[in-house]
This record gives structure tokens, C-alpha cells and sequence, in this order.
């Protein structure tokens, strides 16, 4: 069975998560322009979105409308050629409702697992708790064809591991989106080591299909992406104790966010990035990580705290910041959590002069992350700021070159332990995934 | 010798901020003002500069197609509101595509021209960031002939047309000399819209304009031949300026020193059915500005400031050779040799263009007409040029559709 036959009958799990939910815009739209083939006439395409909760299904219709219009909109210019031989359809926007129109005529709503049943292709997007995505694995494999394949956006439980707790013989890889699925390029691709052939080439060609970069990663928990983000978060929080003593706590989360924002020239500092995956996201990902890794310093005690106070981050549906270690005002921090206090300190602007004056100022010519992202001599001004920055003598400089240095050694370690197959795969995670302007592995320290 | 059988001038000048991507305070989520605004600010800043506001005969309004963008017809019903001298006064709009405001200088100078008004208030108006780009292309698609060529067209209907233009003219003159001449307009129009507060580049920081001018065109998302940056924008704004008799200008108080005289102007229309002639020349701008030549008596080197419908870099290139500045072809290399610079033998868009400043389309024609008057006397501010006695003119082309609606109009300044 091939990926254009398999692709007549989809099913994603979660759909209605922040992942699933892209996830089951990307292939709306693909099964959308099988359908409008002229040699596909007469076939049925069938994609069921499948969620716990009518109400969160009914905020994925709304979802999908809106992101199946934006599609839409912004493939106009092929959606004419293909309805080319619709006379009745000749504006943009006669065209552009047509494409919503067939396109959500293959969706499926679902509060039931059992509308899986004819699917030929599954994923699976659903929290990150082993127990029960072996429980649905195991529901699916007893209902669906022995030749259903499937798909598992885990970002940490090895892919091996699950496959053969709910006996899927080979039928699993992993396949990581990034959020948002629509709008990032990156996957990650795990296969597991009895992961079969045909699966890694139909999901080799669905990434073609979806237009997504992907790039492999050994079956080892948190793969690539999160193999760095964890350990440099956690890198990022053992900096804050050190420094807590010189700065006080506040101080000391405000100065480690802004050396890995401003000095790294990173989108986003290593707090604001933990909040923005979610705390109790970050709690659960190191959980399953020291679960299936020999590795005891997977853990953080700031991070259970911080949960154990429901502070927690994470997103609100129109994807703005919710509060965790910072606090937000429009998507800036305006406040850090004091676990001592139970309330946010205020950063006054007083406060932040007084503390950016004992880091020191950025480098001459300094050049925000937005301001480089699409600058096309962005290496070069890069390069130039790194020089600048480990020959100047202020904290700030040295705090950053010493956190540059530790991120390229978790980067090697990947490489040293299998998880990744290359330094440029990690490189290309964390610029594809992370969406940084440079791979931790560089020679910006020689 | 000229074609009019008495003396017309215009005076008052003035246009709008073009609101749209690239303007700081502009935000496409964000509430902006209404069609309703920017009639009342051109109108307003007519009116402001004159003393006796009452001995405005007649209101004439350019506008292409806001009864799809802004959902509103019956333009010259917002005459009075602007100012209680057009209460029960003639008002109407005028139409002609992108050429609208073109049509509108023309319809004002006629009224004055035909001896039943003194003095006409001419405005020009669009308002296009009400939808996205998408939606607004098939709008603006209605420029051309609907039920014969739009659903064979593009999704951009008309950046398609002067794509196939730009393909047409790579394959006759090399692309190696029509790429860099279409670059060098896009250098132009935003080196020229830095020095004018109201143009939507204004703000434009680009430090590599040619780099960008060059970009690749990406066919899967736009067109073939040219990228966005070779587009005019998609624009808010309004202009306005009064035309006026001898004894207009004495009973609204301006003095001809602050006037300048139109001499002669012409108006062609090409059938809307039928496809260009040839793609490599704007043969209808050729014919309308041959015209308004013949009628004012002046030859293109006797003109000191031009104003062309730079609606795509590529029309521009083809502009400059419809005014005859140019040989047939030689419109790049014209460019590229910077004869259109500010500081060239031509001084051409000198307040930005249509790239530069903006494209609210109704509004574009007269816009470019305040801009001539401006430049004529001496009021063009930071991107005034110098005009000379032996070149006192200016000529404005104003075109809608793919060439096929063309008003241009010639002006001197006042002795």
C-alpha cells in the first residue's frame, strides 16, 4: 500500500492539542489536493481527528477553519491551477472557499477511538505519559488492519520502548513536529531498531509531501531536541543557584535569562523558553528522560517546586505567554516568580539598570536575534559579536562564554552517545526546531 | 500656441500619508481610519490653504473601486461633509481604474475649461488595507475585461500582467539590461520616498536596495518575472487640489506666483477586449502623451519634472519611454544611467512614485498631479529639484488597467 492509498484514510489521536491539531492541518491540506487530482476521482478521503472532550472538539472545528483559510489564502496561486476547470470559480476568494470547502469535507470529529478502525496511517499526539499511549497503541492494534502504520509525536519516550510494550511489530516511528506543526519545518524522525522499511519510507515521503526539513535521531530518550533543551535548561537553573548568592534569587533568574537571550542572540531567553514549553512539561519530559537514561542528574528540584505551586507557563489558545518563572506583559517579561514570597518581584526599570550595569553592556554594534534573522551576512556579524564578546572582561561577557561553551559540550554529547548521528543534525535541530541563528557545535570559542 | 481656448491653473496641492505595509504606525490588526477620513484630510488641506472657501463651484472625486473594499458608493455625497461650501453644489466620482484620479484632473479641468465653474475641488481616494492582498488582487483585477480574462488570470491578476510585460521584455532587450534598470527604479522610488514624510517608505532603513531590487522571483507564491519588491503597495490615502479660471484664483485669494498654469492635457482610452499590441511598449501612454505634447507645443526635452505610473518597476521602465524621454528599449539603460534621479536629466517620481509613496489607486492621478504643482512652485520641500526657464513643465501620465486608460496632463510654471 503506498502513502497516496494510506493517505485515504488518516486518524490522529490528540488531535485537538496544540500538535495534533497542526498536524491535522497539514494533512487536511494534503489529502485536499489528492482529492482535486483528476485521477483521484471517486475516491473517498476520510480524516479523523479524534479528542477526549466534545467542547475540545469544538474549538478544533474553529481551529481548522481558520487555519485550513490561511492555507488557503497563502497557496493561491496553485490552488487556481488546480481548479482550473471549475468555470463557476473565478475570484481568489471563490477559489480560496472552495479549497475550505473540500477540505474540511474530509474531517471526521471523534470522541471515539473505535472511527480509527479503516485507517491506514495513525498519529498519535497525545500527552507525554507512556502507560497510556501503550493503552491506546494496544486498543488500536487489536481493531485496526495489521498493516496500519503509525506515527507518535513523542518528543522523549523511545520509540523502541513503546513499540514493543503494545506489540506493534515494527509499525511505530517517531515523528516529532515542532510547535506550531503548521509554521515550523522541522521533524524529527525516530525509527526504532525493528522500526520496518516501508514505514521509513512513508514517512521519508510524507516529510517531502508536508514540505518539512527532517532530520533523524537515534532512538534514545529526548532524542535531539529535547537531549539539548533539558540539559540546557537545566544547565540554565544550576547557573541560577550558583549566582543566587552575588545577585539573590530574582537577580540571578533575571541575569541567566538575559545572557542566554541578548549575548547568545537566541530568540528567547532559557526561562522565558521553559515557560513557553510549559514547567509541567519540562517536569514530565525530565521524568521520562531519567526513566530510560542511566543519568540521576536528570532532575531539578526548582523545576518540582515550581509545579508543586501550579506556576507553570505554557500557552494560552491565541498562543500568547502565560506566566512561569517570569512573569508577561505583551510577551515581555515584566516579573520573576519568588518561590520564597509566592508572588512575582517586580522589574522595575531600576531594578534592570542596576543589574545590566554589573553584567555590562553588549558588545558594539550589537544586533538583536530579530534584527539578524534575516539578514543575509548574519554568519559574519555573528562571528564578529562572538570575537567581540570572549575578549571583553564584564560578567555578562563571561557568563556568556562560559554557557556557550557548556551548550556545544551537551551538543557533542549527543554526537559521543548515538543520539545523534552528526554535529550538523543537532545543529540543524536547534535551528530548524529552536529557530537559533547558529548550532551549539561552532568554533566562535577558538 | 495652446490647446485650451482660455487659461486654467492649478493650485492648493495637497495629499495624505499612504497608509500600508512599511509605515510605522501602520498594524494590519489594528483599527484604521475609514475611506470617509481621508477624503475629509485631502479636502480639508485644500481648503486650508485658500480664503474664500465659498467660491468653490463643483467637487469632482477620483475613485476606483471602493464599493468592494470599503463597501461604499456614492462618493460625491461626501463633498458636504468635507465642507459646508458643497451643500447643494455639483459633486460626483469619476471612475477609470487605476487611472480614476487621472480622470478626475481631466473631468475638473473640462468643467473649468467649458466655462461653468470657476473653481472645481478635484480629490482622489483609496482605501485598500481592508482586505488581505489576496482579496484585494481580485478587486483590482477589475481593471481588466472580467468575463474575458480573469479566470484564465493569475491569482495577483495584474502584477501577473506586467510579469508576462517584464518576461516580454527580457526576451527582445536581454535581461541583462532590463533586470538592473528595473532594479534601479526600485533604488529610485525608495531613495526618493525617504525624503518625503507622507510616503509609505518613508521609513524604509534598507541598506542594500539594488540587493533587493535584484531579488529572484518565486513563481510557486507570486509571479514569474518580477518579485514583490518591483510591485507598487497596496495603499490608504487621498490628494486633493483645486483647478481654477483667472477669476477663480482672485475669488479664492491665491495669487499665480503660488499657482501653476495647466496647458494642455490628453485622455485615451484602448478597448478593454482586447489584448496589448505588444507587450514591450505602453502603447496607449505612447499616444496620450504624444497628444498632450502636440497640444502644448513642448517636445519631452522641453519638460523639467515627469510623473509616470510606476504602478511595477517594469511600467515604469516602459513609461519613461512612452513620454518619449527614451528609445523603444532603452528605457533600462535610460534608468540605470540615472537619468531619473532626483540630480538627473529628468527628474522623475521625485516624491517617491508609486513604489515609493504609495498606490491608493483613485488617488494615485491626482496625487501625482499635486506633486507636479508642488514641484512647479518651488514647494516640493526636501526633494525639490531645480526648474530651470528653459524647461518650465511638467507632465504627469496617469494610467488604469494594462494600458488602457491614460490621462496625461502638462503644467508650466506661472511666469
Amino acid at each position: 500500500m503506498d502513502l497516496d492509498q494510506r493517505l485515504q484514510n488518516v486518524t490522529i489521536i490528540g488531535a485537538a492539542g496544540k500538535m495534533g491539531s497542526g498536524i491535522g492541518v497539514l494533512i487536511a491540506q494534503e489529502m485536499a489536493r489528492l482529492k482535486l487530482v483528476p485521477e483521484n476521482k471517486g475516491n473517498i478521503y476520510r480524516l479523523n481527528l479524534v479528542d477526549v472532550s466534545e467542547e475540545a472538539l469544538d474549538g478544533l472545528r474553529a481551529y481548522m477553519k481558520a487555519q485550513l483559510v490561511k492555507a488557503g489564502e497563502k497557496s493561491t496561486v496553485m490552488l487556481r491551477e488546480l481548479y482550473r476547470h471549475r468555470k463557476d470559480l473565478v475570484e481568489n476568494s471563490d477559489i480560496i472557499n472552495a479549497f475550505v470547502d473540500d477540505s474540511t469535507s474530509v474531517l471526521n470529529y471523534s470522541t471515539d477511538l473505535g472511527i480509527a478502525a479503516k485507517s491506514h496511517l495513525i498519529f498519535e499526539a497525545i500527552f507525554e505519559n507512556e502507560k497510556v499511549k501503550i493503552k491506546i497503541y494496544k486498543k488500536l492494534n487489536r481493531m485496526c488492519s495489521k498493516d496500519t502504520l503509525y506515527l507518535t509525536n513523542t518528543s522523549s519516550i523511545p520509540i523502541g520502548y513503546l513499540d514493543d510494550s503494545a506489540g506493534l511489530g515494527g509499525r511505530l516511528i517517531g515523528y516529532h513536529f515542532y510547535n506550531p506543526p503548521v509554521v515550523q519545518r522541522l521533524v524529527e524522525v525516530i525509527a526504532a531498531k525493528n522500526t520496518t522499511e516501508e514505514l521509513k519510507a512513508v514517512a521519508g515521503e510524507l516529510g517531502k509531501r508536508l514540505r518539512k526539513k527532517l532530520v533523524p535521531a537515534n532512538d534514545i530518550s529526548g532524542f535531539i531536541g529535547n537531549g539539548h533543551f533539558i540539559r540546557d535548561g537545566l544547565h540554565g537553573i544550576a547557573e541560577v543557584d550558583r549566582l543566587k548568592a552575588k545577585f539573590r534569587y530574582p537577580g540571578a533568574v533575571y541575569a541567566v535569562n538575559r545572557i542566554t537571550q541578548d549575548f547568545l542572540v537566541r530568540p528567547m531567553g532559557i526561562f522565558q523558553l521553559i515557560d513557553y514549553v510549559g514547567i509541567d512539561v519540562f517536569q514530565c519530559i525530565l521524568k521520562v528522560m531519567r526513566t530510560h537514561l542511566p543519568d540521576d542528574s536528570l532532575r531539578s528540584k526548582l523545576i518540582d517546586r515550581m509545579a508543586k505551586y501550579k506556576v507553570l507557563g505554557g500557552q494560552y489558545a491565541d498562543g500568547s505567554q502565560k506566566d512561569g518563572f517570569l512573569k508577561y506583559e505583551k510577551n515581555r517579561p515584566v516579573g520573576i516568580y519568588d518561590l520564597r514570597k509566592k508572588e512575582y518581584f517586580h522589574i522595575s526599570e531600576e531594578w534592570r539598570k542596576r543589574m545590566d550595569k554589573k553584567l555590562g553592556p553588549l558588545p558594539d554594534g550589537f544586533v538583536p536575534w530579530r534584527g539578524l534573522l534575516m539578514d543575509s551576512n548574519k554568519e559574519e556579524k555573528l562571528r564578529q559579536h562572538f570575537e567581540k564578546i570572549t575578549a571583553m572582561d564584564t560578567l555578562g561577557a563571561q557568563l556568556a562564554t562560559a554557557f556557550l561553551k557548556k551548550t556545544k559540550d551537551i551538543a557533542e554529547g549527543l554526537v559521543s552517545r548515538g543520539v545523534a548521528n552528526s554535529g550538523e543534525d543537532v545543529n540543524a535541530v536547534l535551528m530548524n526546531g529552536f529557530f537559533w541563528l547558529y548550532g551549539p557545535i561552532n568554533n566562535y570559542l577558538e | 500656441m495652446s490647446f485650451f481656448r482660455k487659461k486654467v491653473y492649478a493650485c492648493s496641492g495637497f495629499y495624505t500619508v499612504s497608509l500600508g505595509t512599511g509605515r510605522k504606525e501602520f498594524h494590519p490588526k489594528k483599527p484604521r481610519p475609514g475611506i470617509e477620513h481621508y477624503i475629509k484630510e485631502a479636502g480639508l488641506g485644500v481648503i486650508e490653504q485658500i480664503s474664500n472657501p465659498e467660491h468653490i463651484d463643483e467637487g469632482i472625486i477620483g475613485n476606483f473601486i471602493a464599493s468592494r473594499f470599503c463597501h461604499q458608493g456614492n462618493l460625491g455625497g461626501f463633498f458636504p461633509m468635507v465642507h459646508d461650501t458643497f451643500q447643494y453644489k455639483p459633486c460626483m466620482r469619476v471612475e477609470g481604474a487605476c487611472d480614476s484620479g487621472g480622470l478626475a484632473l481631466a473631468a475638473a479641468v473640462k468643467t473649468v475649461l467649458a466655462d461653468i465653474a470657476d473653481v472645481v475641488m478635484c480629490l482622489g481616494v483609496e482605501v485598500q488595507n481592508t482586505v488581505k492582498a489576496v482579496y484585494g488582487a481580485d478587486y483590482l483585477a477589475a481593471a481588466g475585461w472580467y468575463s474575458g480574462e480573469r479566470k484564465q488570470g493569475h491569482a495577483y491578476f495584474f502584477p501577473d500582467q506586467f510579469s508576462q510585460r517584464a518576461g516580454a521584455c527580457f526576451d527582445k532587450f536581454g535581461y541583462d539590461r532590463v533586470r538592473p534598470g528595473m532594479a534601479r527604479w526600485y533604488v529610485n522610488a525608495i531613495e526618493n520616498a525617504r525624503k518625503n514624510p507622507k510616503a509609505q517608505e518613508y521609513h524604509n532603513k534598507n541598506s542594500d536596495l539594488n540587493g533587493t531590487g535584484m531579488t529572484s522571483p518565486n513563481p510557486k507564491a507570486f509571479c514569474e518575472y518580477i518579485n514583490v519588491f518591483d510591485c507598487s503597495k497596496v495603499s490608504d490615502g487621498a490628494a486633493g487640489l483645486l483647478f481654477a479660471s483667472e477669476r477663480g484664483l482672485e475669488k479664492i485669494g491665491v495669487s499665480k506666483n503660488d499657482a501653476v498654469e495647466v496647458i494642455a492635457y490628453a485622455q485615451v482610452q484602448d478597448n478593454l477586449t482586447t489584448p496589448p499590441p505588444d507587450l514591450t511598449k505602453l502603447t496607449t501612454c505612447e499616444m496620450a502623451a504624444k497628444r498632450a505634447y502636440e497640444r502644448a507645443g513642448i517636445q519631452p526635452k522641453d519638460l523639467g519634472v515627469l510623473e509616470v505610473h510606476d504602478c511595477f518597476t517594469v511600467a515604469g521602465l516602459l513609461a519613461v519611454e512612452a513620454a518619449g524621454l527614451a528609445g523603444y528599449g532603452e528605457g533600462a539603460d535610460f534608468v540605470k544611467d540615472g537619468n531619473t534621479s532626483l540630480d538627473g536629466l529628468i527628474p522623475t517620481n521625485t516624491s517617491g512614485g508609486l513604489i515609493g509613496y504609495g498606490h491608493p489607486t483613485g488617488a494615485t492621478g491626482v496625487r501625482q498631479a499635486v506633486d507636479i504643482v508642488h514641484q512647479l512652485s518651488g514647494k516640493a520641500g526636501e526633494y525639490q529639484v531645480e526648474i530651470s526657464s528653459e524647461r518650465p513643465y511638467g507632465m504627469l501620465s496617469s494610467m488604469g488597467g494594462n494600458d488602457k486608460t491614460v490621462v496625461a496632463m502638462i503644467f508650466k510654471k506661472t511666469e
